[in-house]
């Protein structure tokens, strides 16, 4: 095979991602179910790396899920968006780094009908101007915040104090990666690897030591369908969905599923406690729930973070057969006090607890 | 209250054509049934998004009538499985949600069990913008109402101050942070894009139809929040007809 040729076909695939000064942009869901892998994703940014990382408080949500929900019109979510691009500008950053894959598909998909229709950017334009006094500019440079862990993904295994190796068998851990539909189906180019051989998860177990799992429904949707779980006369479908994907993976015996998209992460977590009081089905070895984590705190793990500030026990799959095959060192007494370290009560019936 | 009289003559797909997502989701649909295969909600319902696409492009007034009223455009999860494949550029996706829209602009959604759920989502994820400044806030998800969401998050419900305070959250407090209070003015400015942009139109369009259906089935309907019998009947009714 001609090498040349094949380069220039994976450049297609390839994404520009800025090295720093960051707009970020946090995630509804995330923020509300995993609040420590955002932290955890400032303070590596910051405080690690040395990068400049800005956030403004009146940024607010992109209203995706309300959009997705067919709730809010396309000219409302496309000037809710401006207003972020403008709270961007004013700010002074040019590069926007966002903590959600729904709204990572909804800029893209708003900048993109921009150039398809540039009256639509005028008259968001119009409509931000009048309903706030704000201008905006479209972002130079736009990633989601799981493109920038990727860019760093080598520095971060530099650093490491644990690896995606089975600390008792020397063993590579079996990874299942699960990026999120609208992280790339929808704009291929927007996404490291594009949808084909989207490598922004897989590229962190490579660099990390574990094993990537293919399995026949790696690339099934989560069950998520907005609509099919907002109401609960609809949530059939979402468990369906998320069903498929645990009983095709499950043969491969994963020690873990990684997720790009927090929404993906709450279902393939809360799911599996649904679906062992539904009918008693586990997908992991042993009879044990797969822990599902994000990329944060994947990264937190490797880098030697302690799980409970990382906020793995607020999971419904407890996370204790992976820290135990990666060999991380936890304070069961720690897992549920307070900042303060104050004793909480314990929490019941958790998986794998 | 946003309202759409339709001109006998008028065309309804020429109606579609007015929403620019229309224009960019069906250009000419050659029936391969690719999008049915990838589709996710194909498996779980009675749903073809092939069939939705060619029903579409016939231009046909009186068959997309009976699409804006049937219970099968809001079968699709809009997880855009459908754009990638398709080898004509299509997305019946985008057909869908313009199919919506379109669909509660003229009221016909509550002609259907599915469609009549949009006021639950209006309710629910909709109040959260205004009320919260975030869709999905850990405060509003009710443990009640999510029983799928396990033991853990009842705990975290009860134990919010001190569980968020470990990793991080600023709930009720001002300043950069999760779960951080929206500030007084940042609502307001959404609140503006809203009346500006048809947002807030197109809400009250929801709420009016919704009304009126709701006296149509003999329900109790309030004028706000979810402790009301056609709000219970839209989130929970299942007449088990809609899979395959």
């Amino acid at each position: 095979m001609k090498k040349d040729g094949k380069k220039q076909i994976w450049s297609e695939y390839q994404k520009e991602i800025a090295d720093d000064h960051f707009f970020y942009v946090r995630s509804c869901i995330r923020q509300s179910f995993f609040p420590g892998s955002e932290q955890f994703f400032l303070h590596f940014m910051r405080n690690v790396l040395g990068k400049d990382v800005f956030e403004n408080p009146s940024h607010t949500t992109c209203t995706g899920i309300g959009y997705h929900g067919d709730i809010v019109p396309f000219s409302t979510i496309m000037t809710v968006v401006a207003r972020h691009f403008a709270l961007m500008k004013e700010s002074g950053y040019k590069n926007i780094a966002i903590s959600c894959v729904t709204s990572f598909g909804i800029y893209t998909e708003i900048i993109e009908t921009w150039k398809h229709f540039p009256q639509e950017l005028e008259k968001t334009r119009e409509y931000l101007l009048k309903a706030t006094g704000r201008e905006f500019d479209i972002p130079e440079n736009m990633a989601h915040t799981s493109d920038i862990i990727y860019k760093f993904r080598d520095e971060i295994a530099k650093m490491a104090k644990h690896t995606l190796i089975n600390a008792e068998t020397g063993e590579p851990l079996k990874v299942v990666e699960h990026i999120g539909c609208h992280y790339s189906k929808m704009f291929p180019r927007s996404g490291i690897g594009g949808a084909e051989f989207p490598h922004v998860l897989s590229g962190l177990i490579e660099a990390w030591g574990g094993e990537v799992i293919d399995y026949p429904e790696r690339r099934h949707c989560c069950g998520f369908g907005f609509r099919q779980y907002l109401v609960q006369a609809n949530r059939g479908y979402s468990i369906s969905n998320t069903v498929k994907k645990f009983e095709s993976m499950e043969p491969y015996k994963p020690d873990l599923v990684l997720t790009n998209c927090p929404g993906c992460n709450m279902f393939m977590d809360k799911w599996q406690y649904t679906v062992r009081e539904m009918d008693g089905s586990v997908y992991g070895a042993n009879g044990e729930s797969i822990p599902v984590l994000t990329y944060e705190e994947l990264a937190g793990l490797v880098m030697g973070y302690n799980p409970w500030d990382l906020g793995l026990q607020y999971h419904m799959v407890q996370s204790e057969p992976l820290l135990r095959k990666m060999g991380v060192e936890y304070d069961e007494k720690d897992k549920y006090r307070t900042k303060a370290g104050k004793q909480m009560p314990l929490p019941q019936n958790l998986l794998n607890a | 209250m946003l309202i759409i009289s339709l001109n006998l003559m008028e065309s309804y797909y020429d109606l579609l054509m007015q929403d620019v997502r229309f224009e960019e989701g069906l250009k000419a649909c050659m029936n391969c049934g690719v999008c049915t295969a990838i589709c996710p909600a194909a498996e779980f319902y009675h749903y073809d998004p092939r069939k939705i696409a060619d029903t579409v492009q016939s231009k046909d007034n009186d068959k997309i009538i009976s699409l804006l009223k049937s219970e099968e455009i809001w079968y699709c999860g809009e997880c855009m499985s459908c754009k990638l494949r398709c080898p004509r550029g299509n997305t019946p996706g985008l057909v869908i949600m313009a199919l919506r829209t379109l669909s509660q602009k003229l009221g016909y959604f509550t002609e259907s069990e599915k469609g009549r759920q949009q006021l639950a989502i209006k309710r629910t994820i909709g109040e959260n913008i205004f009320k919260y400044g975030y869709c999905v806030a850990a405060y509003a998800v009710n443990p009640e109402m999510h029983p799928e969401q396990g033991p853990v998050w009842n705990y975290i419900i009860e134990h919010s101050k001190e569980v968020y305070e470990r990793l991080g959250g600023r709930i009720d407090e001002l300043g950069a942070g999760p779960l951080r209070k929206i500030d007084e003015g940042a609502k307001e400015e959404l609140k503006k894009i809203f009346d500006v942009t048809g947002g807030t139109d197109f809400f009250n369009t929801i709420e009016a139809h919704s009304r009126k259906k709701a006296s149509e089935m003999g329900l109790q309907f309030d004028n706000n929040g979810i402790d009301n019998e056609y709000f219970v009947e839209v989130f929970t009714a299942n007449n088990n007809t809609h899979t395959a």
